[in-house]
């Protein structure tokens, strides 16, 4: 079961298998193996198979579109009509979305089938799938580890074949993190490339949805169901979408791609240095011309980050005040005791540090020193890639400066947890697109390779993913699930 | 940056969030931690950088002052956790 969505496709219009039958299948894998690797907080079995019989019906009457009948996974917090959409979270653990986000609506048009709501870090806040409500995920290439987060169940499932792709959201490194920790590939598009519209909000100004998949051909078909101007959501692009898919083989032949020395400085494992450069060497035969750049306020990022992701969340999260919809707290004596109450049981820790921080520094006397600060910042964080795509036309480095390290290994210490993102925040800041794919293993856990392009230039990065993809089988590898 | 415990009290009660007594020393350490990693900011000058909100510098969209919602009252208060005739319950406001 580890076949790409172009094998389902192929497989689906060929008529070897019908939708139903592929579906059963995952359905089935997902039975077996979700116990263990806790990747799905929701299975919508009896959905899925009315999905699939749906686009049986409609692939015999000749209407099939590029993804109809295919299975796939979506990251709890994109709101499913119907369907209970919990962010990871207590609070929205009652909570039955009345309405679907553009991207589910999109996946709907498409005929795509939805095998379930998959795990993360509460309201994608993490780095880890640690901070789910529903509990940790197990990283399918070793289930003592962390699959990486938030999209952790996402990644998971993808890695360990429940789903053949999935989608995620990425607010500093959610989509590319887990991508690189479970060895898979995932694309982190354009700040308002794909519409937020339903897609619960974490941080509104870095937050981006994309695809979660075995290979940059399988994204490219994924991100052009996802990638669309939406009137509904007031920071969406009205810049026209190409053709992912028929850009793949435009090759890497003479392309400049800088080496950020920032990304490959302490910090860094050394054996994950070496992977990358193993990497970069098959791009240079590929044609490729590497050059050494320099993002000098790599190191603002992480401070830069957390003031702006923490105040906009304690804004956006103020919404769930126990009133309307999710969790109520008992008995409440007044509307103040309803709602600190409501809020202080349905919310965990992190997300508790966060709204707390945000809040702070949002508050009277402290907004320049904190948020308007962090926003001067973030302008020298964009300046830096831009003076960089002066002179070169994708920059590359790795996903993370570890490999998925060990659950519990790092929950005493929100700090060091934080620090995990230090080279997939600044994207988020600058709302650059970047993508994570596999390039090799350090200790039999997956080590991920970070591409970033300038702005609207998803084709470009899926391209030369893909150009690597054709001469490299890291991306082929499966974990070894017990049967 | 370091916090006292009243700065906690402070904080959770403008975020209208429940905080546990004697989890608050923890919020003390977590959140003083967290600040001097954001003091790092400080080490750079930027006063004559204009502040960057939207990561494009895009401004928001605006669209034409017309009705495109249909009225799902319903529907939307299926899912809330108090309702009465159409409105939500909450614990008595005024006196």
């Amino acid at each position: 079961m580890t076949r790409s969505v172009i094998e389902i496709c192929e497989g689906l219009a060929t008529g070897e298998f019908s939708s139903v039958e592929i579906t059963q299948d995952y359905l089935a894998r997902i039975a077996q193996h979700n116990p263990a690797l806790n990747c799905f907080i929701s299975v919508t079995g009896e959905l899925a198979l009315e999905q699939a019989r749906q686009a049986d019906t409609v692939r015999a009457a000749g209407n099939a579109g590029a993804l109809t009948g295919v299975p796939i996974a979506h990251k709890d917090l994109f709101c499913t009509d119907g369907v209970r959409t919990s962010c990871g979270s207590r609070i929205l653990d009652n909570f039955i979305a009345p309405y679907d986000a553009t991207v589910i609506e999109q996946f709907n048009q498409g005929g795509t089938v939805m095998l379930g709501k998959t795990n993360m870090d509460e309201f994608a806040m993490g780095s880890s799938n640690e901070n789910s409500y529903y509990g940790s995920v197990a990283n399918p290439w070793n289930l003592k580890h962390v699959p990486g987060g938030s999209s952790g169940g996402s990644a998971a499932a993808v890695a360990a074949g429940l789903a053949p792709a999935a989608t995620g959201t990425d607010t500093g490194g959610s989509i590319r993190q887990p991508a690189a920790f479970c060895g898979v590939t995932g694309i982190k598009p354009t700040y308002g490339r794909v519409s937020r519209y339903g897609m619960v909000a974490f941080a509104s100004s870095l937050d981006q949805g994309g695809p979660f998949a075995r290979s940059a051909e399988d994204c490219a078909l994924l991100l052009q169901t996802m990638a669309k101007f939406d009137p509904r959501d007031s920071t969406s692009s009205e810049q026209a979408v190409p053709d992912y898919s028929a850009g793949l083989g435009q090759g890497i032949e003479g392309l400049k791609i800088g080496l950020p020395k920032e990304y490959f400085a302490d910090g860094l494992d050394s054996r994950i240095a070496g992977v990358i450069e193993t990497a970069i060497d098959e791009l240079r035969k590929l044609g490729a011309e590497i050059k050494e750049i320099s993002l000098p306020n790599t190191g603002l990022s992480i401070p830069t980050y957390y003031v702006v992701a923490m105040a906009e969340c304690s804004s956006n999260l103020s919404r769930f005040d126990g009133v309307r919809f999710g969790h109520r707290c008992e008995n409440p004596v007044d509307l103040e005791d309803l709602y600190k109450r409501s809020r202080g049981e349905g919310f965990g820790a992190e997300v508790k540090r966060r709204i707390l921080i945000g809040t702070y520094a949002l508050s009277a006397g402290y907004y320049d020193a904190y948020y308007l600060k962090a926003q001067q910042l973030r302008r020298m964080i964009k300046d830096d890639f831009q003076s960089a795509f002066d002179s070169v036309d994708l920059i590359l480095g790795p996903t993370t400066p570890e490999v998925a390290f060990e659950i519990g290994a790092k929950t005493d210490d929100p700090v060091s947890m934080y620090l995990q993102d230090i080279y997939t925040i600044s994207l988020n800041l600058a709302g650059l697109p970047g993508m994570s794919l596999p390039v090799g293993f350090v200790d039999g856990l997956p080590v991920g390779m970070q591409l970033i392009g300038n702005y609207f230039d998803e084709a470009g990065l899926l391209a030369a993913a893909h150009s690597y993809q054709q001469v490299s089988d890291w991306h082929l590898q499966t974990p070894g699930l017990t049967s | 940056m370091t916090l006292k415990s009243e700065d906690i009290r402070n904080i959770a009660h403008l975020a209208r969030l429940h905080i546990d007594e004697d989890a608050i020393d923890d919020y003390v350490d977590d959140l003083s931690n967290i600040l001097s990693l954001v003091d790092q900011m400080n080490q750079v000058d930027s006063s004559s950088v204009a502040p960057l909100s939207n990561p494009l510098d895009a401004t928001q969209r605006l669209r034409a002052d017309e009705v495109t919602e249909t009225n799902q009252r319903d529907k939307f208060q299926q899912i809330a956790p108090d309702v009465a005739d159409g409105f939500y319950r909450v614990p008595k406001v005024i006196e």
